[in-house]
């Protein structure tokens, strides 16, 4: 674990008996002795995950002009003019020229000479790269700027809202007003200046805090003080299998076209823009259908790569995982056209074939149950 | 990390109990369990089943991964611990309690292949 990039919040997640693993070059926290107890923690009350191994970039322009906006409108698959107020953000791929997902984000609208993404730990060194690459060619003449002095918490659940208000006493009303995927920079407040965005990746409401690397220990600590549960690596992905968000690199990657990872609608191919990868979405169509699957009978876990048998022809499972709100296994199907919710398929799992039943995404959405058994 | 002193133990992280019949209890240690993490399905075999000693006897799921549980003897399968299929997560909470399968063992001589606690904990670096 020596060699492992730690987060400003490595310390804490120690102190409180993590169990830490690799997770993509970074020393980051699977559980703090159950992962099913997070999960429920979450979607009972409020629990908080550090994602500070997440990326922060900052992409920079000329003051009084729309450069950042015209080099967002060519680099990603979103709309970005779709952001009409600061204070906005939006989920968006980056594609490749061949349709391939580069990398998911959130960009958020601070100003117009300011825009700022949020990338995936694993591939921020290669994004970095690659727009750096599309900004030189295209001579958009942005600058980018990795913030790796910030450091990020999110805090999601029902009660989560609350414990995050009650630590910005000076902003809580404008943060408390914030809808879904609005943020507010808050420059004062008793940890500095934060960036708090009602975004998550769980189904639940909550926000993600962005804020100096040196103020995150003493927001962490003040988060479990008002009963905020420490929350793993292992619990943020079946909340997020859960709440059908797709994970980069298991559900969609550089070979797999946002249309085939059920992720159509945050590709604009209705206004005229031309952006990265457009001609090759345009070209190709869509080639599968992306569905959850429910598991019929308890017969194991559903898990990546395990072969899907339809009457269609086989797919295959990108993600798995046992949902303790279902009481059974769910996953993410890549699955051959002409599959359709409500279909019953059968998963090979240990070369036995069991019964899964296609369903609609998501399986769960405010602790709620969207999806019945089979 | 609990390890009764009144069993016995495998590399491959089973914990066995000779009972005054000569039944074997079979179940996984504190240290496959934590390792394994929240365990959510078990897959035991039916009872009757002639087994190697050696070969995949059970199925563990956690949320994390599918993993073996061997037999430490050869011999038949007598029970399966039912309870466990509606409350999987009891081997978390109690590895030596929630036992999973009795054995007739077919050869004394492979009891001498099994670790005392103190041997088992030195095999796993604790």
């Amino acid at each position: 674990m020596t060699d492992l990039r730690k987060t400003p919040l490595y310390a804490m997640h120690c102190a409180s008996n993590a169990r830490i693993v690799d997770f993509g070059g970074w020393a980051m926290p699977l559980h703090y002795g159950s992962q099913l107890d997070e999960h429920h923690a979450v979607r009972a009350t409020a629990g908080m995950f550090d994602v500070s191994h997440m990326c922060v970039v900052d992409i920079g322009g000329t003051v009084g002009s729309d450069d950042v906006r015209v080099f967002l409108r060519y680099a990603l698959a979103n709309n970005i003019d779709k952001l009409k107020i600061p204070g906005r953000a939006l989920y968006s791929c980056m594609l490749n020229a061949r349709g391939g997902v580069v990398d998911d984000l959130i960009v958020y609208y601070i100003r117009e000479d300011l825009f700022r993404i949020v990338v995936n730990a694993a591939t921020a060194e290669a994004d970095i790269v690659w727009l750096n690459q599309l900004n030189a060619e295209g001579e958009f003449g942005v600058t980018l700027m990795p913030r790796r002095d910030l450091a990020m918490i999110a805090v999601q659940g029902p009660h989560a809202s609350e414990k995050v208000l009650n630590l910005v006493p000076a902003v809580r009303a404008a943060a408390a007003a914030l809808k879904p995927f609005g943020f507010a920079l808050a420059p004062t407040t008793p940890y500095g200046e934060m960036l708090l965005a009602r975004t998550g990746y769980t189904g639940e409401d909550g926000f993600e805090l962005m804020l100096a690397a040196e103020a995150a220990s003493a927001v962490w600590s003040k988060l479990i003080e008002a009963g905020t549960r420490p929350c793993g690596l292992g619990a943020r992905d079946m909340l997020r299998l859960e709440a059908g968000m797709n994970l980069y690199g298991q559900d969609m990657d550089m070979d797999t076209s946002p249309l085939d990872a059920g992720l159509e609608w945050t590709v604009d191919l209705v206004t005229a823009r031309d952006f990265v990868g457009k001609r090759a979405l345009l070209h190709a169509g869509c080639q599968a259908v992306f569905a959850g699957l429910i598991l019929c009978e308890s017969g194991g876990v559903l898990r990546a790569q395990q072969t899907v048998l339809t009457a269609a022809g086989p797919g295959q499972i990108t993600s798995g995982t046992f949902s303790p709100l279902l009481q059974r296994s769910i996953a993410f199907a890549r699955l051959p056209l002409g599959v359709q919710v409500g279909d019953t398929v059968q998963v090979q799992i240990r070369n036995k074939p069991c019964a899964a039943r296609v369903v609609k995404l998501p399986f769960v959405r405010h602790g709620k149950a969207l999806v019945n058994g089979c | 990390m609990k390890l009764p002193a009144d069993l016995k133990y495998t590399a491959s992280h089973e914990w066995v109990r000779v009972e005054p019949d000569g039944v074997i209890t079979i179940g996984i240690t504190d240290h496959a369990q934590e390792a394994l993490g929240d365990i959510v399905f078990l897959e035991l075999p039916t009872e009757g089943t002639e087994i190697a000693a050696g070969k995949a006897l059970a199925v563990i799921e956690s949320v994390k991964a599918a993993s073996d549980i061997y037999a430490p003897i050869s011999g038949e399968v007598l029970e399966i611990n039912e309870q466990l299929a509606d409350e999987p997560g009891a081997v978390n909470a109690d590895p030596y309690a929630a036992w999973l399968l009795k054995m007739k063992p077919s050869s004394e001589a492979e009891f001498a292949s099994l670790m005392d606690a103190e041997a088992y904990r030195q095999s796993i670096g604790g």
